[in-house]
């Protein structure tokens, strides 16, 4: 990374503070480890908001401590039903900060969701329907390590980035925030004007940055007018606007904008009926280009390299989202029924109580003095669990030229197949390519099919057979998944003319005793080999019983002969 | 916070054309939107609220029951009746109701009315959404997320229109009919098959591109952020043309014509297309006449069938379940084929 490409994350680090304590609305994604520097953030963050208005939640806070429900200790004293009023209810007004974003349930990011985009709480929950105001900020923080990633609708709707993981600790000094000017920003920032021309350069920063949801322009108008209301100022100035596209627009750039060239014409000008006067158009580019400029500058390091290496972060980080929603779909609710909270079965408390309430009379007429609200055992309701563990079928598909393009298209074809299958069965799929020198992960598990069929139509065909690779990925993928309560199997496709070892030298007889190695060490996992070579071989044979896989031959699997055997593999 | 206004909502034209139909004609059977996240897409929905015409329903009735159709009353009404009572009918809004993904079984069907019970011994039934969404509309954001058994649950009563309640010694039935709308993004999973069908009207919302589309997105989202009383007010007189003209168009709706002929390229779309069951082309049908009627025409044609036969049949492709993007493309190759070019 060059100088100039990388700002100063403590400079952006405070912008980002100051920005949040005016409108706190925005919502915050804090990128950093636990320590005296994410503390001395938050703190200052705290300390412009009255006591008690930010507020540390888990994420795997439970929906009835969100949301609102039955309290139960104060309907038991009480013999009536008494509302809890919920988190988001509570917090009204103040700031969310979410410990450890990255596990947070799907479910419980999109009711957070929800109530960011609405600004109320609505309550269906345990008998009670309530709606309250619920205006609240949200700082998601961030410790996600590997393929983890916090669910995408929650992120979508946070509109400040900020990074301060890895850096020294006495930099944390360098953490401030000026209270008289959050103070006056807070009374000015609504009388902030906009210009059109910074409006529209926001906009068209975002275009190029290859952001596609609205949202990010949107959220960094609001923040280039909390910027230029911190700066004194009555109309967003151009600094207001770069301000709000490297904190706002810079982090989600999907795309590397082209660079300015003096040859090519400019961007062509929006044909809308604009009331700009022409003169100023020169101006509207120079602020675009502003914008522009502070945006790519503020690309961070990661980002960059990934779009070098040609890698769509947009795809890679949906995915992510993806296998991580569904990973923890575990057990749903299915219904309450009559039975005894033991071994683990939880107790569906207003259930109970409904079974007890009518015979509350007649049990208070029996035993007068045992208390406000009789619950005898066989009033007890537990809640059922459709302990459903999903399956993910990992496809490792050969795309070497030793598999010919025809059998390609063959290879794909049964893919197809199974996948369809995979779809009735609301399975999971991941899909994992080799060719080349080695074997990646083209879709990770997701239960989104029509991306698994469209990774699979752009395959490309073509080069050497790194087979040892794609057994030690398939078996890595699996392992990663189990961990995550999914029911891994795969299905390897491929000729079985290992010609890649493992160290990547193209050395005939060591790739396939790797091959055959990986393959041993793979044997815990449940497989089917698909041998897509014209006629059977042995290589195929000797491969699937390495790795005590089903074997099939593909010239024998029709349609139903595939199903069933992958069928017979689960 | 007013509600971002309807006719304020840039672009979007199919979705906001399908949120119009199932207003004038409530018997197309509801809206899907799936799509890119960003786009407005609940927006929109919670916009339509202000567009509805307003509805007779009897007083005090916890269902809406129409005082106007005797046969579709609750159980409470129809004693009233019995009971040589008549009922008094008001004008109220039509509800909107959101179906929150964390809502429980109980507070969706309705349960046993746990104060009444624990204070007086009674065996109370206390309504849920579905009763509140009676004749009104049904939205779930996040549609693909929500609990397979809540699911289960909106597919019998959508089909049904009746909601039955088996619980906790309770055994009540009332009527139930609602248009669902729902949203989400596909990219976070898919939605179960049997839920897709339900669907009358199939929606895909795709992020603009052109860069003074999304100026303007940015702008009047300014706008309103700003200002919202002032924006809808700003707004007022777009919304009420348009609420005017769902009203006009659900008055002309009976007496819109359709012709054998009609009915007959309508299938015969439907049989190139290979769609299953009779659903689809009743579908396009019926939102063909809804949109005939929204623009003043007397008689179903062509224009109308062409604009609708996506949104009416693109999820009821069943060859290919992945394919997608592909449906959209079949259903106007199909009507450049049986409509012509």
């Amino acid at each position: 990374m060059s100088d100039t490409a990388s700002g100063d994350p403590i400079s952006d680090a405070n912008a980002a503070l100051a920005i949040l304590a005016v409108d706190p609305s925005l919502g915050c994604v804090l990128r950093a480890w636990p320590g005296p520097f994410r503390d001395r953030w938050l703190g200052l963050l705290a300390s412009a908001f009255p006591p008690g208005a930010v507020r540390r939640v888990p994420a795997t806070v439970g929906e009835s401590r969100l949301l609102g429900g039955l309290d139960l200790a104060a309907t038991l004293k009480a013999g009536r039903p008494v509302a809890e009023r919920g988190l988001l209810a509570e917090a009204d007004g103040g700031v969310l900060v979410i410990a450890s974003a990255e596990r947070m349930p799907p479910t419980i990011a999109a009711q957070l969701s929800t109530v960011l985009d609405t600004g109320v709480r609505v309550l269906e929950r345990d008998g009670f329907a309530d709606v309250a105001p619920a205006r609240i900020g949200v700082v998601a923080l961030d410790e996600s390590e590997g393929d983890e990633a916090m669910p995408a609708p929650l992120a979508e709707r946070l509109a400040l980035r900020v990074w301060i993981a890895g850096m020294p600790l006495r930099e944390a000094e360098r953490l401030t925030l000026d209270a008289a000017a959050v103070e006056a920003a807070r009374t000015r920032v609504a009388e902030v004007r906009v210009p059109e021309p910074i409006l529209s350069a926001l906009a068209e920063a975002a275009a190029a940055l290859g952001i596609a949801s609205l949202r990010p322009p949107v959220a960094a108008v609001r923040a280039a007018r909390a910027a230029a209301a911190l700066a004194g100022r009555d109309a967003a100035a151009a600094e207001d606007a770069a301000i709000a596209a490297r904190l706002v627009l810079a982090p989600v750039a999907t795309v590397l904008p082209a660079p300015p060239d003096a040859e090519e014409s400019p961007p062509p000008p929006p044909e809308e009926q604009s009331e700009t006067p022409p003169e100023r158009e020169s101006t509207k580019l120079d602020e675009a280009e502003i914008v522009l400029a502070a945006a790519a500058a503020a690309i961070p390091p990661g980002l960059l390299a990934a779009l070098a290496a040609g890698a769509t972060m947009r795809m890679r980080s949906e995915g992510r989202a993806g296998a991580k929603k569904l990973g923890t779909r575990r057990g749903r609710p299915a219904g309450v029924l009559a039975g005894d909270p033991v071994r683990g079965a939880r107790l569906s408390v207003i259930d109970t109580l409904r079974a007890a309430a009518p015979w509350q009379r007649l049990r208070m007429r029996a035993t007068p003095s045992a208390g406000r609200v009789q619950v005898r055992r066989d009033d007890f309701r537990i809640r059922r669990f459709a302990e459903r563990t999903r399956s993910l079928t990992i496809f490792a598909v050969d795309a070497s030229g030793s598999t010919a393009l025809a059998r390609l298209a063959e290879t794909k074809g049964a893919v197809e197949l199974l996948l369809a299958e995979s779809y009735v069965r609301r399975d999971q799929v991941a899909l994992i390519a080799f060719r080349g020198t080695e074997a990646s992960v083209l879709l990770p598990p997701t239960g989104a099919l029509a991306r698994a069929r469209r990774a699979l139509a752009q395959l490309p065909g073509g080069g050497a057979t790194p087979l040892a690779a794609a057994i030690d990925t398939a078996a890595l993928l699996a392992d990663a998944s189990q961990k995550r309560g999914l029911a891994p199997s795969v299905v390897l496709l491929t000729d079985g003319k290992a010609n890649v070892a493992r160290d990547g030298s193209m050395d005939r007889a060591k790739a396939e005793a790797d091959a055959l190695a990986a393959a041993q060490s793979a044997r815990g996992l449940r497989a089917l080999l698909i041998d897509t070579s014209p006629r059977p071989q042995q290589s195929g044979r000797r491969l699937a019983e390495a790795m005590a896989a089903t074997y099939l031959p593909l010239p024998a699997a029709d349609a139903s002969a595939l199903s069933r055997a992958v069928k017979a593999a689960k | 916070m007013p509600t971002f206004p309807f006719s304020a909502i840039v672009g979007q034209d199919e979705l906001r054309l399908a949120l119009q139909i199932a207003a004038v004609d409530q018997g197309v059977g509801g809206v899907l939107a799936l799509g890119d996240r960003g786009t407005g897409k609940s927006t929109a929905v919670r916009a339509l609220a202000a567009l509805l015409p307003k509805m007779r329903v009897v007083v005090g009735c916890r269902f809406g029951c129409d005082p106007a159709d005797p046969r579709a009353l609750c159980w409470e009404c129809a004693a009233r009746i019995a009971g040589g009572g008549a009922l008094k009918a008001q004008q109220t809004t039509v509800p909107v109701i959101d179906l929150p993904l964390g809502a429980t079984e109980d507070r969706v069907v309705g349960a046993l009315d746990l104060e009444r019970a624990l204070a007086h011994g009674e065996r109370a039934y206390e309504p849920g959404l579905l009763a509140r969404a009676n004749r009104g509309f049904l939205y779930i954001d996040e549609v693909n997320l929500l609990e397979d058994h809540l699911v289960d649950l909106l597919l019998d009563v959508a089909a049904s229109g009746e909601n039955v309640v088996e619980r906790e010694g309770l055994s009540v039935r009332h009527p139930a009919r609602f248009v669902l709308v729902g949203s989400g993004n596909p990219e976070e999973g898919e939605l179960r098959p049997q839920l897709l069908d339900r669907f009358g009207l199939s929606v895909e919302v795709r992020t603009p591109t052109e860069l003074a589309v999304r100026i303007e997105v940015v702008r009047r989202r300014d706008a309103y952020d700003r200002d919202p009383a002032g924006f809808c007010e700003a707004w007022r007189r777009e919304d009420d043309k348009l609420r005017r003209r769902i009203a006009t168009a659900r008055t002309r709706l009976a007496s819109v014509a359709v012709a054998d002929s009609v009915l007959e390229r309508a299938a015969r779309l439907c049989i190139a297309l290979g769609t299953d069951g009779l659903r689809g082309e009743l579908t396009l049908v019926r939102a063909s006449r809804a949109l005939a009627a929204l623009e003043g025409e007397d008689t179903v044609g062509d224009a109308q069938m062409r604009a609708l036969a996506a949104p009416s049949l693109r999820h009821r492709l069943r060859r290919n379940p992945l394919d997608e993007t592909g449906s959209t493309a079949r259903v106007e190759r199909a009507v450049a084929e049986v409509l012509g070019g």
